[in-house]
């Protein structure tokens, strides 16, 4: 390993690391909002589901670097726009959302349902504040996978120019040089496990009866 | 409509579908990296599977690889093994098994443990060797879950086969990196199309070949009794079944 490359990198390593954090988690975020729109409407409009589920895997079946490359032709943007890998990322990380906050919302049984709505609950604050807690559990798995699916997928932007570390590791192919290639490698791996920790950490402090639950 | 018009014209243009660099070709090249990356990533991951989930020992150990496995950047693997050991086959077949062995490992392992204990403890009762109870109950029970999961493993595999192109292979990302080089929209988008085109059918191919090798009584196709509720049916049937179930049960188990 050559550590001379990350001495005198420094500047550009830290770019293409804030540049990769941003191109992963945006689309998740974006995503994980419209994941919850849509899967509520598709739980309340239980003929929705189907179609909303049939699209969602014919998206997902669509391999990344091809969604980057064709996004351009149907959105109008320019190839090496990173709104394309923004705009793919998050139809990626919506197909795998909507299931897991379907699935989630259907987990409230029957019974909680009367209760909630025999005190009073509008639909909107039963939703809120009923149903989306019980479907954290499975909410939170989606966004482990999404977002740890999303960092390792960016790299593969770096062939249309907008790869944050992909950028350094097409740069360590073009120069036949390691070191370029395995700074992107490990900060790549380390982003996704350093994101997994923290989206866990956010669930236990967002779930705390899961806690008490446990010592029950 | 200039890029739809370059993309009709690419692929309207009788070049672009012959010789060894035409479409028919590249899909060749393509399929062929993706079943021998395939092969390869059962023969390790699906023996390996059966005996973590039968036996209950390393389930961890797969958890954390299929994990870990994930957050590894399939781009960067390709690169690096090029970088060591020089452009070919090898660097492509050894990232495409990389993104291969999670998925079917996990599949695999999650389907066998999740046949009932009492089905288990039946077939013990009876007499069958571990070997018979294994191939002959847990795994016919499994196979739609084990299915799933090298169904998302053909997906992720044929996408990534894409990237192949990158490093001087062939394949179907050929278009994708030429036309990119050349700025030519038609033959990139072209290209896009036909592995979108390709990873679809290769997914119905799974669904379909599910349909014909799992065992009616499994499937749930077959049943003779009516049930009870249908609210019950929905809550058994979506056990295994579904990918993103074993996709659920790894996210949740490295906490």
């Amino acid at each position: 390993m050559d550590w001379g490359y990350v001495e005198s990198n420094v500047d550009l390593i830290v770019s293409k690391l804030v540049e990769h954090l941003y191109l992963s988690i945006v689309p998740i975020l974006v995503a994980l909002v419209l994941a919850i729109v849509i899967g509520a409407l598709a739980v309340r409009f239980p003929k929705s589901y189907p179609p909303i589920l049939a699209l969602s895997s014919a998206f997902y079946t669509v391999p990344s670097l091809a969604l980057f490359v064709i996004l351009p032709g149907i959105i109008g943007t320019q190839i090496l726009d990173p709104v394309n890998v923004i705009i793919a990322l998050t139809i990626y990380s919506l197909s795998l959302l909507v299931r897991n906050v379907v699935d989630g919302l259907r987990v409230t049984s029957a019974d909680v349902r009367q209760s909630a709505l025999s005190m009073g609950y509008t639909r909107t604050r039963q939703l809120w504040s009923v149903e989306l807690p019980i479907a954290m559990p499975l909410i939170f798995a989606g966004l482990r996978v999404a977002t740890v699916a999303n960092i390792s997928m960016v790299s593969v932007g770096a062939l249309i120019g907008v790869g944050g570390l992909g950028e350094l590791m097409t740069d360590g192919f073009q120069r036949n040089y390691l070191a370029p290639l395995l700074v992107g490698l490990v900060l790549s791996v380390a982003l996704a496990l350093v994101a997994d920790v923290v989206i866990v950490t956010l669930q236990r402090w967002l779930t705390p009866w899961a806690r008490l639950a446990r010592q029950a | 409509m200039t890029l739809l018009d370059a993309l009709i014209d690419f692929l309207s243009d009788p070049d672009s579908w012959s010789g060894s660099r035409g479409i028919p070709a590249r899909i060749v090249e393509h399929l062929y990296y993706t079943f021998a990356a395939l092969a390869a990533a059962f023969a390790l991951a699906f023996p390996v599977g059966l005996l973590i989930g039968h036996t209950g020992r390393g389930a961890l150990l797969a958890i954390n690889i299929g994990n870990a496995a994930r957050a590894v950047p399939t781009f960067g693997v390709l690169i690096l093994v090029v970088l060591l050991a020089g452009i070919g086959f090898l660097p492509v077949l050894v990232a495409l098994v990389i993104i291969g062995i999670p998925p079917i490992l996990t599949s695999t392992y999650a389907g066998i443990r999740e046949v009932e204990g009492a089905t288990v403890s039946a077939a013990r009762g009876m007499g069958m060797t571990e070997r018979s109870m294994l191939f002959s109950v847990e795994l016919p029970i499994a196979l739609p879950t084990v299915i799933a999961g090298l169904r998302s493993a053909t997906l992720q595999v044929v996408s990534t086969a894409t990237i192949a192109a990158y490093v001087s292979l062939g394949g179907l990302g050929r278009f994708v990196i030429d036309g990119l080089g050349q700025r030519d929209y038609g033959e990139m988008a072209g290209g896009a199309v036909i592995v979108a085109v390709l990873a679809i059918l290769l997914d119905v191919m799974w669904v379909l070949l599910a349909r014909a090798v799992v065992s009616p009584g499994v499937s749930g196709r077959l049943r003779r009794t009516p049930r009870a509720r249908p609210d019950d049916e929905d809550r058994t049937d979506q056990h295994g079944t579904d990918e993103s179930h074993a996709q659920h049960e790894t996210a949740a188990g490295s906490a």
